[in-house]
């Protein structure tokens, strides 16, 4: 039995294979292509012939892609939405769509509108929903939505509204794809109701992701249960991703981090993944990427997705050099992709930081000679200065002064030194180039709860065993193994400037798919 | 005199946050409200103390409530006027202006839209020249000004009116109506003639709120530099720069009362830093030496830049520099610390002004 990770980036699309041990088989690298698609299809097609195992014994398979993400950058295949807020009397102070690009609201709302309903912190009733509300935005609608995007006022803490409105959407507008927030994001309306709104608006992209590798399953003869990475780290399957795209977004630092964790077996480093212009530095915590504490800003809409704490600086394995009055400047630009015609060691004429390296003997064995002019003792301030941007980037990134373990990753880390200021020790595992594609392999799938619990009936103990309890069915509903289920992160935060003892929890639970 | 369009918005909400120290909500959904009202209903006009009549009725505005309810909760357009037109029918007059109560946080802005709605001006001062948690701790209230009447609504059209006996009743009843409110209300309190408030409030606050801003937003200025830039303009003391390694928070009488710890790092390399707070930042400590406690103004910002994060936005490992600024002379008298010192918030020792503490240092 083996499983297949893919991963689609912006220059790369990476490709593993990993067997029922999770151990490394094979890992290739292909160009992404302009359609993306085709991209996919290579890079299956490459790592299923040279490791030529048996493709019927391919049991999943997983991609992590950022086809969303590009989507709503470039505003394009995007879905008409119909969007309702289900709140009123609250929230009227502030419209839907409100601080969003003007473009990208063009382009994406078709009718809005803000319904009676919603519920209190305590799960009371703001107000009764009101059918002929939803009923008369529907027919004024109709025809001109592609899809619909419902958020209400408390719906992490009860969702029945935007089922009871979707029920009658559906009653109206027949067989239309539905967005429910509730289970999109967290406590904070506009965010939440912004990311369903997104998520709306990319169905056909959902569609495209979803069938596009399916196909390229089918015509490569894999018979696998398909699962598309998301930005926490989990998975999700077809049926999720299909109704759910957006949560396909921001997959890619999470897997390299995952990835390394897998390769090098440690559990508690620092990650830092090296591409030709820039370096990114991530912290993996209890086999997960620290998260960062910002919300999420996607083609300039606020939303409340929690990314990877990543810090990126502009040095990477084609950054240029550059020396003027004795001032050694490194990057910020860099030669990019086309390091393989421009840097001094492949016979081009730019200094970069790759043509330093291998002038040190690090790196590019058998490349000695085209670099061989370059005076020694340059390369070695040159090289001084790299790791000491390394060493800042990473204390940066550190929680204490603490010597910590540092995983290198991509093509680039061959510019990273192997001793460093505040490291204790540097590990270059195998395969570290495709640690993202192994990152998407390694499927385990997760269930989430948050929810206000009241302390009056109930000591915080007791609330946070029952919310544990919930986030593992959550778990379980998506795929995972019972025996494998475990509690990786547990939030409580006292509701500030109010007595009556409000608790919010949120908890979230990951288990290994049944195998 | 002069206006308040949606870019000065943008200013106030980021300076609020500052002055809000930690506390007082995140300016975020206010910001939005504001500049959807000024959209609406045209901009604000805001006057200086001087162009306040004494025979002026002025109505400060303000939403109470947890700002956890507030982000998901979003206030209807009619609560934040609500309060004032209650007050009009009880009191069989006109209000003439109203005032923020607060200049940190959500507060700064609640006013904003109330004005634009109702086509008031709006007064440059506060009664707190920051954040505080509490009703009763505002400058009407050390200079013996009585709330009542009280007004107050909520999104889902309910009014009240409270006649408390004085500033510290006010805050016990309307905390209680608030929750039952659905955890936000929006509230009308120390409606005072213009001789009054002229008195007793803190002056020009808003613009103070709106330069803060500027000069975190300046674009001409590295991110660093702006923190610099607005310490030196307000007089304000860089604490230290650290990382959280630690944050604690736990309930006690309706509040968030917590502790964070930080490693320091760059210039405070190798020295530990705590921070308590309950909603807003009280005291501030390196190791066990005091660095600065209220009613002196602590701000927590990101290093990288230069905006505030509140107190419920702090989380493990994030970076930050933290600031202080001394508060107004009104609450260094013996009531005023007396109202909002570290005794009354439980700790056992007295205020020093942070210019003092840190010349010890």
């Amino acid at each position: 039995m083996y499983r297949l990770g893919i991963d689609v980036g912006g220059t790369n699309t990476d490709a593993a294979l990993l067997d029922d041990q999770l151990s490394v088989i094979h890992t290739v690298k292909v160009q992404t292509t302009k359609d993306v698609e085709s991209g996919i299809f290579n890079a299956i097609k490459k790592v299923v012939e040279e490791s030529k195992i048996d493709r019927r014994s391919i049991k999943y398979a997983m991609l992590g892609t950022t086809h969303c993400t590009n989507a709503i950058v470039e505003r394009k295949r995007l879905n008409k939405v119909g969007v309702i807020r289900i709140g009123k009397p609250a929230t009227t102070s502030i419209p839907l769509f409100t601080d969003w690009p003007e473009d990208l609201r063009e382009k994406i709302e078709a009718a809005s509108t803000i319904i009676s309903g919603g519920y209190e912190f305590d799960g009371r009733l703001i107000s009764e929903l009101k059918k002929e509300e939803v009923l008369d935005f529907c027919r004024e609608s109709k025809g001109n939505v592609e899809s619909v995007a419902i958020s209400g006022v408390f719906a992490p803490v009860n969702k029945e509204q935007e089922q009871i409105v979707a029920e009658w959407v559906k009653d109206e507008l027949g067989d239309i794809p539905i967005s429910l927030s509730h289970e999109i994001g967290s406590i904070g309306l506009l965010e939440r109701e912004n990311a369903t709104i997104l998520n709306a608006a990319l169905m056909t992209t959902g569609q495209l992701i979803v069938n596009g590798f399916a196909k390229a399953l089918r015509e490569l003869d894999i018979e696998a249960e398909l699962f598309f990475s998301q930005n926490d780290g989990t998975l999700m399957n077809d049926v999720y991703a299909l109704r759910y795209p957006i949560l396909t977004m921001g997959c890619g630092p999470t897997n390299s981090i995952r990835g390394s964790a897998r390769l090098s077996g440690v559990q508690d480093a620092m990650v830092l993944d090296a591409g030709g212009t820039t370096t990114d530095i991530g912290v993996l915590s209890n086999g997960f990427p620290r998260q960062s504490s910002l919300s999420v800003n996607i083609g300039g809409v606020n939303t409340n997705f929690r990314m990877p704490d990543i810090l990126s600086i502009g040095l990477g394995g084609g950054t240029c050099i550059r020396e003027s009055n004795q001032l050694i400047t490194v990057g910020p630009d860099s030669v990019g992709y086309e390091i393989t015609q421009k840097a001094i060691l492949f016979g081009g004429d730019e200094l970069t930081a790759s043509d330093v390296v291998t002038r040190l003997g690090q790196a590019f064995e058998g490349h000695e000679e085209q670099v061989a002019h370059l005076p020694i003792d340059f390369c070695q301030q040159v090289y001084e200065k790299m790791t000491e941007m390394l060493e800042d980037a990473i204390d940066q990134m550190k929680t204490s002064s603490k010597e910590v373990s540092l995983i290198l990753s991509g093509g680039g880390s061959v510019i990273v030194a192997d001793s460093l200021k505040g490291v204790s020790n540097v590990i270059r595992p195998d395969h570290y180039d495709a640690a993202n594609a192994i990152g998407a392999a390694l499927g385990q799938v997760s269930g989430e709860i948050e929810r206000i619990y009241s302390l009056t009936k109930l000591s915080r103990e007791d609330a946070i065993r029952d919310a544990k309890k919930l986030a593992t069915e959550e778990a379980m509903k998506a795929g995972a193994d019972e025996s494998t289920v475990s509690i990786v992160s547990v939030e409580d935060i006292p509701l500030a400037y109010l007595p009556g003892n409000a608790l919010f929890i949120r908890i979230k639970a990951v288990g290994d798919l049944v195998s | 005199m002069r206006y308040i369009d949606e870019q000065a918005i943008e200013k106030i909400a980021l300076g609020a946050a500052v002055l809000g120290t930690g506390g007082g909500g995140d300016p975020y959904i206010g910001k939005l409200m504001a500049k959807e009202a000024i959209r609406k209903y045209g901009h604000v006009t805001l006057i200086s103390l001087d162009e306040l009549r004494d025979d002026h009725l002025v109505a400060p505005v303000s939403g109470m409530g947890a700002p956890t309810v507030t982000i998901e909760k979003i206030p209807s357009e009619h609560e934040v006027t609500a309060p004032l037109e209650t007050l009009e029918k009880v009191t069989g007059r006109k209000v003439d202006a109203v005032m923020p109560i607060e200049v940190g946080g959500i507060n700064s802005l609640f006013p904003i839209i109330a004005a634009a709605k109702k086509g008031l001006p709006i007064l440059d001062a506060d009664a707190m020249g920051r954040a505080f948690p509490e009703a009763q701790m505002v400058t009407f209230h050390l200079d013996g000004f009585e709330p009542s009447p009280v007004t107050m609504a909520d999104d889902k059209g309910n009014a009240v009116v409270l006649y408390p006996k004085d500033g510290v009743w006010s805050e016990r009843l309307a905390r209680v109506l608030t929750i039952e409110m659905g955890g936000s209300s929006s509230v009308c309190d120390y409606n005072l003639l213009g001789m009054d408030v002229k008195t007793s409030v803190i002056p020009d606050t808003l613009s103070l709120a709106e330069r803060i801003g500027e000069y975190l937003l300046d674009n001409q200025v590295k991110e660093q530099l702006r923190i610099n830039k607005m310490l030196e303009e307000l007089k304000g003391h860089r604490l230290f720069e650290g990382k959280i390694v630690d944050i604690e928070r736990r309930l006690s009488g309706g509040f968030t009362r917590g502790t964070a710890t930080f490693e320091g790092i760059r210039d405070s390399y190798g020295r530990t830093f705590t921070l308590y707070f309950q909603n807003e930042h009280l005291v501030a400590k390196e190791a066990e030496q005091l660095l600065c406690t209220t009613p002196d103004l602590i701000a927590v910002l990101d290093i990288e830049t230069g905006f505030p994060i509140t107190t419920e936005r702090m989380k493990y490992g994030a970076r930050v520099v933290v600031v202080a600024f001394p508060c107004h002379d009104k609450w260094r008298t013996p009531k005023g610390i007396e109202t909002a010192g570290p005794r009354y918030f439980g700790y056992d020792f007295d205020y020093q002004p942070v210019g003092e503490l840190l010349k010890e240092r």
